[in-house]
This record gives C-alpha cells, sequence and structure tokens, in this order.
C-alpha cells in the first residue's frame, strides 16, 4: 500500500488554496509540520483541524507538511481528506455543516440568463463568485479540471456546496461526460445541489443513467429535493438527438449547447458571426421550445471583448436562447441587460398587470384591456418581466405608484 | 507608557526624543516659532551664482558630512531611484557612521541600504518603510526606532523643528547652476517637486543634484534655487521606467471593480456627485476604477468637478482634457501623461505637501476636498484605520498623504471582506493610523457600513438599495468566512512610532516573532 502522497497548490501566484503531503508512519504520532501565510492569525487553527482530522480517519502516526497560501477552512479540509483517501480506504466522510444560508431550493421557471463557471478545482475563484450576482454558478468538474485533479476536485466541489455562500445563485455542478460522469454525482446530490449539467450529451439513454444514479443516491442518504438537470449538447450527433434528449426526463429544465466542442466535431473554425452553428442553435432552440425547456446558448470566450459580448447576447436572445454561459464575473453584467426586457416589453408588461391588478381591487373576475380579454398566463409572464426588471434594477418595486394608466 | 487618546500605550520618550501622546483630533496646540535656518549671505556664495561642484561626493564633503547627521531625501523618483543608494555609498566609503536618513518615503529598490543599516552607516530611518526596509524594521533589526508620518506630517516635523536635517539632497530632472529645479524635463522626468519643498526651505545645508542641466533659468522653478547651497551634474538619477509607468491601467479584477462601482453608486446616492464637487482617488486598482465610474456618472449627469486633487494619471488627465474636471491639484504625478499633463496644461498644477497637507498652518486644501477615496490594510468596529502594518504585525507601508486626506469632507475606504483568509475589518486595529471618528464609510463587497457618526450620509442614502450593513455585521461576516483569528504575539520592543498629523505620537509598532 502507498504510504505517501502530495497534492493541492502551491507557488507565488496561489491564493487561497494549500499544498499537503502526507506520509503514514509506523510510530511516532501525528506531526504536523506547518508553513502559512496566515500562521499569526490562524497556525493553530490549522494545526487543530489537521489533528482532528487525521484522528477522525483513524491515523495515529504520520506526519503532514502543509504550506498554506491562505486557504480557508472549507479548502483546507477538502485537500486533506482527498489526501488521506489517497492513503487509506475508508466510507467516512468528513462534512463540514451545509450552512444556513445555503439550504435555499430552486425551481423549474428560474430565470437562468447567466451561469458563472467556476472550475472545480480553483478555490479562489468560487469565493467570491456570488457576489457578483450571477442567476447560476457552475462548479466544474468537467473540462476546467486537469484529469490528474479529478478526485481532489470532488472534495473541493462538496465542500463548496456545504460552505461557499452564493448569495441566492442557483447551485449547479457540471459533472464529467457520461459514463465517468455517473461518480460525481455522490458528491454533490447530498449537498443541496439545485441543477446538474450532463455535458457532451448524445442519448436519451445517458440521461436516463444520470436520473438512476441520483435516484439512488437519493434513497441511500434519504435527501429528496429535487435536482434539476441540464444536458449540454457538443456534438451533430448531440444536436440531431436534441428534442429526444430534452424530453428525456421531468427533471430537465434547460438543454445548453456547446460550441467549441461543437465546432470542434463539424471540423470548421467558431467565428464571431456564428454562421457555422446557425442550424445547431436553431435546431436546438426549437427542441426546447417544443419540449417546454429553457434553450440555454454557448459561452462567449473573448473576456476583453465586452462590445462583441453584448452583440453576441442580443443575436442570441433574437435567435430565442434564454440565458448563456459565463467565464468572467464582469460578463454577468451585459447578459443580464442583454437578455433583459426592453424597453417596449416593460410598458405592456406594466400595462398587463396593472389591468389584472384594477380588476382584482375593483373585484372583477375577468382581466381586460382596452377589448381584449387576458388570460391568467399573460399575466404571470407579464408579472415574471416585471419581477425581472425589479431584481434589474430597470423599475422600482412600487412602480405602480409612478404608473399612469393612459 | 502612557494610554493616548486613542486608547493606545505610547511612550513619552522614543529614540531619546520626547514624545507627546495623541490628545485627540484637533486638541493639541503647538506654541512657539518655526525652526529657522541661519541667516546666510550672497558673499559666502560664488559670484557668478555657479554653484556646480564637480561630483555628489565632494558636495557631501563641503555640506560638512559627518557621523550621527541627519540625510534627507525624496521619493519622486519611486522604486526608480539612484540618488538615495548613492549618497550612502558615498557615506560608506567615507567611513561615516551612525547617520539618521530622512526620506518622504522609501521603496523596494532601497534594499541596497540594508548592509547600511547592519553596519552602522545608517542606524535610524524616519519615514515610509516599504517591502524588504520595513520586515528589516519590523524584525527588530534596525538600532533604532523608525518614524512614520504622513505627507502633511513630515512637513510639520521640519517646519516645526521637530525633525532638523543637516543635508537635505534633491534629486532634480531638470536644472539650473543656481539650483533652480523643476520634475517636469529630462530623462528622469517626475512630475513636480513638492516633497522636498520643506527640506530646501528649512534644511542646514541643501545640494540639487540634476542628470538634465539647463543654462539659466530653468523655468518653471519648482524648487528656488536662493535655498541652495550646491548643485551637481551626474549621469543618471533614476531608472525612468520605475519612476513613472509609462501607462496606467484599470485593474481587470472583477471583486475590485465591483468595490469601485458600489462606491460610486455610494457617492451618486449621496448627492457627492454634483456640478462644481470635487474629489481625491488615489493610483491604488480600486481607486483608479473609482474615478472611471465617477466619469461615467459625470458624462450621464452632463456635470462636472471643480477640481480633482491627484496623484494624477491618464485617466485624470482625460477627465481634464474631456471637460469633467476643471483643475488638477497635483500632489504627484504617477504616469507619463501626467507629467505630460503638467508641463504643458495650467489647469494642472503642482501642489506640495505644505499647500495641501500640513496641520501646523492656517488650513490646507484637503478640507476642500468633497470625497475622498482611499485604502486600508485593516479597519475595526470603532472606524478606525491602519495602513502600515499588515495583521501579523509586519510594517510594509507608508502613510503617505493617507492621514492628511481624512480632513476632507467625506472619507470612504473600499475594501475587501477579506483577502484571502485575513480578514479586514476587525475588533481592533493592529496599528492606529486614522482615527475612526474621520472616517465616514466603509465599502465592501459584501456591505457597506457608514459610520453612525454621519447621520447625513446614513439619511441621504436611505432609499438607495444599496447593501448596508453595521460594522459588526461586517466583522461577524468576515469571520464566518474565515473563522476567528487569533492576536498575533509580538514582542515588547518598539520598532517605529507612528505620528498623527500634529506630530503627537498615535501608536507604536512592535517587533514581530521571528
Amino acid at each position: 500500500m502507498q504510504r505517501k502522497s502530495s497534492l493541492g497548490n502551491k507557488g507565488e501566484k496561489v491564493r487561497s488554496d494549500c499544498f499537503m503531503e502526507l506520509e503514514i508512519t509506523e510510530s511516532g504520532g501525528l506531526v504536523v509540520d506547518l508553513k502559512s501565510k496566515v500562521s499569526a492569525l490562524y497556525g493553530e487553527d490549522i494545526r487543530k483541524t489537521a489533528l482532528d482530522m487525521l484522528t477522525y480517519f483513524g491515523i495515529k502516526n504520520a506526519l503532514l507538511s502543509i504550506e498554506d497560501s491562505g486557504a480557508l477552512p472549507f479548502v483546507l479540509s477538502a485537500r486533506l481528506e482527498a489526501l488521506v483517501k489517497q492513503l487509506i480506504e475508508t466510507e467516512k466522510e468528513f462534512l463540514l455543516p451545509l450552512i444556513e444560508e445555503n439550504r435555499y431550493s430552486s425551481f423549474k421557471e428560474k430565470f437562468r440568463f447567466s451561469r458563472l463557471y467556476l472550475p472545480g478545482n480553483s478555490p479562489a475563484m468560487m469565493i467570491n463568485a456570488g457576489i457578483h450576482k450571477p442567476h447560476a454558478i457552475i462548479l466544474d468538474l468537467e473540462d476546467s479540471v486537469a484529469f490528474d485533479k479529478k478526485e481532489e476536485a470532488r472534495y473541493l466541489v462538496r465542500n463548496a456546496l456545504r460552505q461557499v455562500d452564493f448569495y441566492g445563485a442557483e447551485r449547479m455542478v457540471r459533472i464529467n461526460q457520461i459514463p465517468a460522469g455517473l461518480a460525481d454525482l455522490k458528491f454533490i446530490i447530498p449537498h443541496n445541489v439545485h441543477l446538474v449539467l450532463v455535458p457532451k450529451c448524445e442519448s436519451a439513454a445517458q440521461i436516463v443513467a444520470v436520473e438512476t444514479e441520483i435516484g439512488n443516491i437519493k434513497t441511500l442518504t434519504g435527501v429528496d429535493n429535487p435536482v434539476f438537470l441540464m444536458p449540454i449538447i457538443e456534438s451533430a450527433l448531440g444536436v440531431e438527438k436534441a428534442f429526444e434528449i430534452a424530453t428525456s426526463s421531468d427533471n430537465i429544465v434547460a438543454m445548453a449547447i456547446g460550441l467549441e466542442d461543437f465546432t470542434a466535431d463539424l471540423g470548421v473554425q467558431r467565428t464571431l458571426s456564428g454562421d457555422e452553428s446557425f442550424y445547431a442553435r436553431t435546431r436546438l432552440v426549437n427542441a426546447c421550445k417544443a419540449a417546454g425547456i429553457q434553450a440555454i446558448d454557448s459561452v462567449f470566450s473573448d473576456v476583453g471583448d465586452m462590445d462583441a459580448l453584448h452583440t453576441n447576447v442580443k443575436n442570441s436572445k433574437s435567435l430565442g436562447f434564454e440565458g448563456m454561459g459565463c467565464i468572467h464575473p464582469r460578463q454577468i453584467e451585459i447578459i443580464h441587460k442583454g437578455f433583459s426586457p426592453d424597453p417596449d416589453e416593460l410598458e405592456k408588461a406594466k400595462k398587463i398587470v396593472n389591468a389584472f391588478l384594477l380588476a382584482s381591487e375593483k373585484g372583477l373576475g375577468v382581466v381586460s384591456l382596452g377589448t381584449k380579454m387576458i388570460d391568467a398566463p399573460v399575466v404571470k409572464r407579464a408579472q415574471k418581466i416585471l419581477d425581472l426588471a425589479i431584481s434589474l434594477g430597470m423599475i422600482s418595486n412600487d412602480w405602480r405608484k409612478e404608473y399612469d394608466a393612459k | 507608557m502612557i494610554r493616548n487618546a486613542a486608547g493606545r500605550y505610547v511612550p513619552t520618550e522614543l529614540n531619546g526624543e520626547k514624545q507627546i501622546p495623541y490628545m485627540g483630533v484637533g486638541k493639541y496646540i503647538p506654541s512657539g516659532t518655526k525652526h529657522a535656518p541661519a541667516i546666510r549671505s550672497n558673499s559666502e556664495f560664488p559670484e557668478d551664482g555657479n554653484k556646480m561642484v564637480s561630483s555628489l561626493k565632494e558636495a557631501l564633503q563641503k555640506a560638512g558630512l559627518k557621523d550621527g547627521m541627519t540625510i534627507s531625501t525624496h521619493h519622486h523618483f519611486r522604486n526608480g531611484d539612484l540618488l538615495a543608494n548613492m549618497i550612502f555609498d558615498i557615506a560608506h566609503e567615507l567611513g561615516v557612521k551612525n547617520l539618521r536618513w530622512f526620506p518622504s518615503a522609501s521603496f523596494p529598490c532601497h534594499a541596497h541600504l540594508i548592509p547600511y543599516l547592519e553596519d552602522g552607516t545608517i542606524t535610524a530611518i524616519e519615514g515610509s518603510m516599504n517591502g524588504p526596509l520595513g520586515k528589516f524594521v519590523s524584525e527588530g533589526k534596525m538600532k533604532s526606532a523608525g518614524m512614520l508620518r504622513s505627507h502633511g506630517g513630515r512637513y510639520q516635523a521640519i517646519q516645526d523643528g521637530e525633525v532638523k536635517i543637516d543635508i537635505a539632497v534633491i534629486g532634480a530632472p531638470t536644472a539650473d547652476v543656481f539650483g533652480n529645479a523643476n520634475g517636469l524635463h529630462g530623462p528622469s522626468a517626475c512630475g513636480l517637486l513638492g516633497f522636498a519643498l520643506a527640506d530646501s526651505q528649512y534644511a542646514d545645508k541643501v545640494i540639487v543634484v540634476t542628470d538634465n542641466l539647463v543654462p539659466f533659468p530653468c523655468i518653471p522653478w519648482q524648487i528656488q534655487g536662493n535655498y541652495v547651497d550646491f548643485t551637481v551634474l551626474v549621469d543618471k538619477l533614476g531608472d525612468p521606467e520605475k519612476i513613472v509607468s509609462g501607462t496606467t491601467q484599470i485593474t481587470k479584477s472583477p471583486d475590485r471593480l465591483l468595490l469601485a462601482e458600489l462606491t460610486a453608486k455610494f457617492c451618486d446616492a449621496a448627492g457627492i456627485i454634483k456640478d462644481g464637487f470635487s474629489f481625491q482617488a488615489g493610483a491604488g486598482g480600486t481607486s483608479l476604477s473609482v474615478a472611471e465610474y465617477f466619469r461615467a456618472i459625470m458624462r450621464q449627469k452632463g456635470i462636472k468637478a471643480r477640481f480633482a486633487r491627484g496623484g494624477s494619471n491618464k485617466y485624470l488627465v482625460e477627465m481634464m482634457e474631456e471637460g469633467l474636471v476643471d483643475y488638477i491639484l497635483d500632489g504627484q504625478t504617477f504616469d507619463l501623461d501626467g507629467v505630460r499633463s503638467m508641463a504643458q496644461n495650467p489647469n494642472h498644477t503642482w501642489t506640495s505637501p505644505f499647500t495641501s497637507y500640513n496641520y501646523h498652518s492656517k488650513g490646507n486644501f484637503a478640507q476642500f476636498v468633497d470625497v475622498v477615496i482611499l485604502g486600508a490594510t485593516e479597519v475595526d468596529l470603532g472606524f478606525n484605520a491602519n495602513v502600515v502594518t499588515h495583521s501579523d504585525g509586519y510594517l510594509l507601508h507608508g502613510i503617505g498623504g493617507w492621514q492628511n486626506c481624512l480632513f476632507s469632507k467625506t472619507v470612504i475606504i473600499p475594501v475587501p471582506l477579506f483577502r484571502d483568509r485575513i480578514p479586514v475589518v476587525r475588533d481592533e486595529v493592529t496599528t492606529l493610523c486614522g482615527p475612526g471618528e474621520l472616517i465616514d464609510v466603509i465599502v465592501t463587497e459584501r456591505g457597506i457600513a457608514i459610520n453612525p457618526l454621519r447621520k447625513d450620509l446614513i439619511e441621504k442614502t436611505r432609499d438607495s438599495g444599496l447593501p448596508f450593513k453595521t460594522i459588526t455585521e461586517l466583522k461577524e461576516e468576515a469571520e464566518k468566512i474565515c473563522g476567528k483569528p487569533s492576536k498575533p504575539v509580538l514582542q515588547e520592543k518598539i520598532v517605529a512610532g507612528i505620528k498623527w498629523v500634529d506630530g503627537t505620537l498615535i501608536d507604536v509598532v512592535r517587533q514581530v516573532q521571528s
């Protein structure tokens, strides 16, 4: 059996992370050698956590060296647990509390304009992700994590789901491609993940496999919060199967397209105008609308070019997409603005909701605007537009005070 | 040791000099007269006005360099300064000992002087200690305690005779043989020489060193040759690329941009950004971006500022050239656009610590500034702030004009709630540099706390929708994320004193555990 191993990150540029090396020894008890940027303030705390964890996993003799660049507790314990499990076999998990702020749930119709990708093995990017107010965050176990870092990333993502406050963003995880990605699920399902992204999806069977595994984990752990799914279509075959995939589970709330892989599959360059993926995108939008779910566009990868992003979002919205991935927090605001109601839409929504409220105030059962009757779903959609406009600061909460119903 | 008005224990004597404990803002009223250098006669100087000597070494020798003297230099060449190192190389070569170095600030390039601190050439530094020198001092390796002052406090200390300068050496990007000098032109151009003004007026001997000698008259004369004893021509005063940056770049950090955006939104909500207002924003990443957000708001409202206080840079210059700012009152230029503008645009005016910051005078310009955006390493529940030490006790930064700016009408400190794992909002700051009664708003990415003393600001921004929290809530949130920090264990030995703007001692820095 292996006696010594190491993991984590160190170096000049590494922040909020740590590197650890653990050697299991025959005697001498537990020895912790700590070098930390924050030792004056947290040295004792880090040592105590390390000793408590080693003891928890039944390790009595070991040398642990830690090079800490200011890692938060959820990072330190994720690193150490992953390291311990490289050396010993155990079913035990060292779980930090699921903080109160993280116990919220999501719902199917939630707006998903922006979803911010966070590489699953890079804690520094996770910590402040929520303050930029994306509609969703994605803890990514797939393409942004190097192959030999997959396992340690799972612990980090699990701990982040329990301990990092994402300030109300929908909590998503992108697992690895099926079948490998099935093994990711037990690290996320019990920890209030709201939505699982299934990458490089090419068949309904893959979704069924994910659903089955989620069901098994739920039964085993007794968790029963809903877990939504968002397949990502990233190949020619996937595009052809779009509708079949979109309708393969009631838990699918949205479907996205991944254009980097798709264009590679086609053997063409991805361009700004996107002519090469026009068919795929419209096909995907159509499949989503037919299935009654949201259509989500690919990320825009030039984080320096905000004007091009703006154009891209406008095109995307005009094709019927209802959201887009982002890889930098500064993209969020532009994406939100782009997918937000435009002034005409907003005026119309105000008119409808105002008419509805006037009718309720007068005790009328039927809502009409001019000579037109208004159905309940129309009011609901109009109210959603207003809610969104309020949440984006476009109109005030009591817009009706100033509203002149002419 | 005595407990000063801020509750800090400070000695009544440091480095053999009597200290007045901090008494509160505006409480200490000085008496007596200003320091007066000896009266000199034209007859003691060359008849033709040519004060050139052959080398810096000769100038220092003629100025009477000897053991125990106080030598002053300035930081307008920033990390590109070669002059201070040259001076102490000469002192070392001449075997002079026990010097006190009195720079307006030190930079990492001055790590060159550490061997001279070890061998007794220099025994004390009074001035900000950045980077390697700060580490050296923090670890208790300097023979005397350091003394940190603000830019205004440095002027005050010289003027009041608290620090008597034996030899002031002024690096001048352009000068004439008489000693008239400016910072606008030449290979080492840095903009202005305001930090050297007090030294020229009050030092016993004044040496102007230039690498760009022009025929009399050197126009404009930011430093007047009438104060100067000797002039020297050298090959090179500084590394131009380290003196001013070629281009100033706005931060790309999304977290800092968010802080800047929140700060600007707060100012707007508080009604500060109105026609004819004034502001000061430093050159740090966050401050620089605040000015950019101001610019967008001003454009949108169609208003302009009467003046901006610099640190000037490309962005501030662009705002003036665009007509958004009438005047730049500049304390130091941070990039080539700032230097160019100051040389060409009469509305880009150079100032000095006397006009802008000196507390022992009949008022200063900081009082006119509507809003100032400042940094801090830590703030605490009393809105007190620290700018010199890190939370582990290491002295790594200077005060700069920070303390002086606290007298502006609204003082805002945008800081992250925590850096890596270090909470920035603390129970009590490690080192007190600015009393909380002068600090109005702490902006963090997770909430904004307004000092309860500023009821007017609380009232004006009540309905702004901005994320307000109490300072205690911010502290608790930081500790919830980072864990509750232990108090770092420091040694008894005092390694530096922190002066308030009036020359009283507001706090001390103690040696760290090595």
